[in-house]
């Protein structure tokens, strides 16, 4: 039986798609323009993306937040496996509560971590450069990997590894052998993630960067203070789509385990 | 073989499995049957290892196993959903315990082509689990466990997520397994008919509590207790003079001349089952259905609401206990 939807059901989707999308077209079809004016369009150009590596600005920009990106990542995604991997054998209130906590970070407002970070490392006199970036990156990139890993070694349930260790397995062979290649897409779409969020984070990026720390939303927000360039709409272009494509390639990572559950990476 | 001695399990406070006593013996097939909750997995499960007796011992060939882990058993569990391992191939989820053990390659070989030939998966030894049908992945987890060589095979169930005429074929392909394996088997199901056909003994088991040990003739012809006898096989139950007894149904007989008749009843319903026919009777003086079952050699057919009266001898009440 097929269902007829209400015409205006359509129209409404359409207009709320309009309204998500078009600022981000913009920034992409204005990327292309070889006016410096965002006002008029005077033809197409990939002159804004060949100057972006040309300019020193940007590439160090670049340069620090893959510094940061890189290493937050893996740091991150080495804890939150290792969380997701101990908090599983703890008892079921135990459970609820570090859980909790540790999915926490993912609610709390970004100004709220950025701020709360920034008094921290003023507290222990640290200044503030890639190594606070980094450090406050890893705080809730954890979060994301501990989400994701435990979601796919609850995917996988109890019954393998004890299948494994009546099998003959030890600890380690269990682990080695069973649980480290069921949640392995969980580890790799937990990372991707924890690059993501690393790579576009201004709020709390702004709150712990130094003075030769900036990375690249910080360094797109203190260009835009003096107006939009093309070159920073033809920057944005590159960093959508790398998130994006990052995203998706999380997603695809989390669903490739055979005969698994179709799990998304995108509830929030 | 297995000796279960004083066994008891308590889950937060709750007796999940009474006090057990049990022998299983060389090559036996034993079956625990019991409705769902009764305490049969939770006592394989601690044969296998993965739950610890609250109380009591359990012995493999006279060595006390109740504190040694899962891996370090010499027997192996078949899972209910089979817990087949998704990234490996047929091949490789057979080898398994093998590789664990760290046998010599050729040996590995050699056993796991034993297997799944005895299993018929040669052709599907390089599919990977999802790649197979439920019967399939079945014969893997059988062929997993086999390819260990253990002293006891522990089932879960292993036949329940399979529909019914699959689960007939595979009932026998079991049955002969464990006969040319020579294996102990223990077995846990809820289906009487499966146990019946398949056990040498059957552990009926309800709440916790075995009700009755012995070989599906014990169980089915000499029920020693109330469950048992409506459990296994159905069963007319009557009391009288304080006393209950059960007596099965085609041990039961339609008169139509009430006269000397044990019990009086009008026929409620008239079932044809292929190869019997089975009445189903309400008597008069007790609020109780019985049923009759007989052979075609009643020429007259028997109809709704007609009275007749219910016979039997005495020798095929079997008293179970008030």
């Amino acid at each position: 039986m097929k269902r007829k939807n209400h015409p205006l059901l359509g129209i409404h989707s359409l207009l709320v798609m309009i309204f998500i999308y078009v600022p981000i077209a913009f920034i992409i079809a204005y990327s292309f323009n070889s006016s410096r004016l965002a006002a008029d369009w005077s033809g197409f150009t990939f002159e804004w993306y060949a100057s972006l590596f040309t300019n020193r600005h940007v590439m160090e920009a670049l340069g620090n937040t893959m510094t940061v990106a890189l290493v937050s990542t893996v740091v991150s995604t080495l804890l939150g496996t290792l969380a997701a991997l101990t908090i599983r054998k703890v008892g079921r209130k135990t459970k609820a509560g570090v859980g909790g906590l540790l999915y926490l970070p993912i609610i709390i407002p970004d100004i709220i971590m950025g701020l709360s970070l920034l008094v921290l490392f003023t507290q222990f006199h640290m200044p503030l450069g890639k190594m606070t970036i980094i450090i406050a990156h890893i705080t809730f990139c954890v979060s994301y990997v501990y989400v994701i890993v435990t979601t796919r070694l609850t995917g996988m349930g109890g019954q393998l590894e004890e299948a494994a260790q009546d099998l003959g397995a030890d600890a380690w062979q269990t682990f080695r052998h069973v649980t480290l290649p069921q949640i392995m897409p969980g580890i790799i779409s937990g990372a991707l993630i924890a690059f993501t969020m690393s790579l576009d984070d201004f709020m709390v990026s702004f709150f712990v960067s130094g003075p030769s720390s900036t990375t690249l939303p910080i360094y797109i927000y203190g260009q835009v203070k003096r107006g939009i360039s093309p070159e920073i709409n033809a920057l944005c272009t590159i960093l959508i789509l790398v998130s994006v494509t990052l995203i998706f390639l999380a997603q695809f990572m989390l669903n490739r385990g055979k005969g698994q559950k179709k799990q998304s990476v995108l509830p929030f | 073989m297995i000796e279960l001695s004083g066994v008891e399990k308590h889950f937060q406070g709750q007796v999940v499995v009474h006090p057990l006593s049990l022998t299983i013996k060389e090559g036996e097939f034993l079956t625990l049957l019991g409705p769902s909750g009764c305490g049969k997995t939770t006592i394989l499960r601690m044969i296998a290892g993965f739950e610890q007796p609250t109380k009591g011992k359990i012995l493999l060939d006279g060595a006390d196993l109740t504190s040694l882990p899962p891996n370090r058993r010499d027997l192996n569990l078949v899972f209910q959903h089979y817990a087949l391992f998704p990234h490996m191939t047929v091949e490789d989820n057979i080898a398994f315990g093998l590789k664990m053990k760290k046998m010599p390659a050729k040996e590995q070989r050699e056993r796991v082509h034993e297997a799944v030939t005895m299993t018929q998966l040669t052709p599907l030894v390089k599919r990977y689990p999802h790649q197979l049908s439920g019967g399939q992945q079945q014969r893997v987890a059988i062929a997993r466990a086999i390819a260990n060589k253990p002293k006891v095979l522990l089932l879960d169930e292993p036949l329940g997520a399979l529909d019914l005429q699959l689960r007939k074929n595979l009932q026998s392909e079991l049955k002969h397994l464990q006969r040319s394996l020579g294996i102990t088997f223990v077995y846990v199901t809820h289906d009487q008919e499966e146990a019946m056909m398949l056990s040498d003994r059957i552990v009926i088991m309800n709440s916790g509590k075995v009700e009755q040990i012995g070989t599906p003739r014990e169980i089915y012809a000499t029920p020693t207790t109330l469950f048992s006898a409506t459990f296994v096989g159905e069963n007319n139950i009557f009391s009288q003079d304080g006393r209950l007894f059960a007596v099965r149904p085609e041990k039961l007989k339609a008169v139509r001349n009430q006269d000397g008749a044990k019990r009086m009843g009008e026929v409620l319903d008239v079932l044809y089952l292929g190869s019997i026919h089975k009445l189903i009777v309400q008597l008069d003086d007790e609020p109780m259905t019985v049923s009759i079952v007989f052979d075609f050699t009643d020429d007259r057919p028997w109809e709704v609401g007609e009275k007749i009266g219910v016979n039997w001898n005495t020798e095929d009440e079997v008293v179970i206990g008030s």
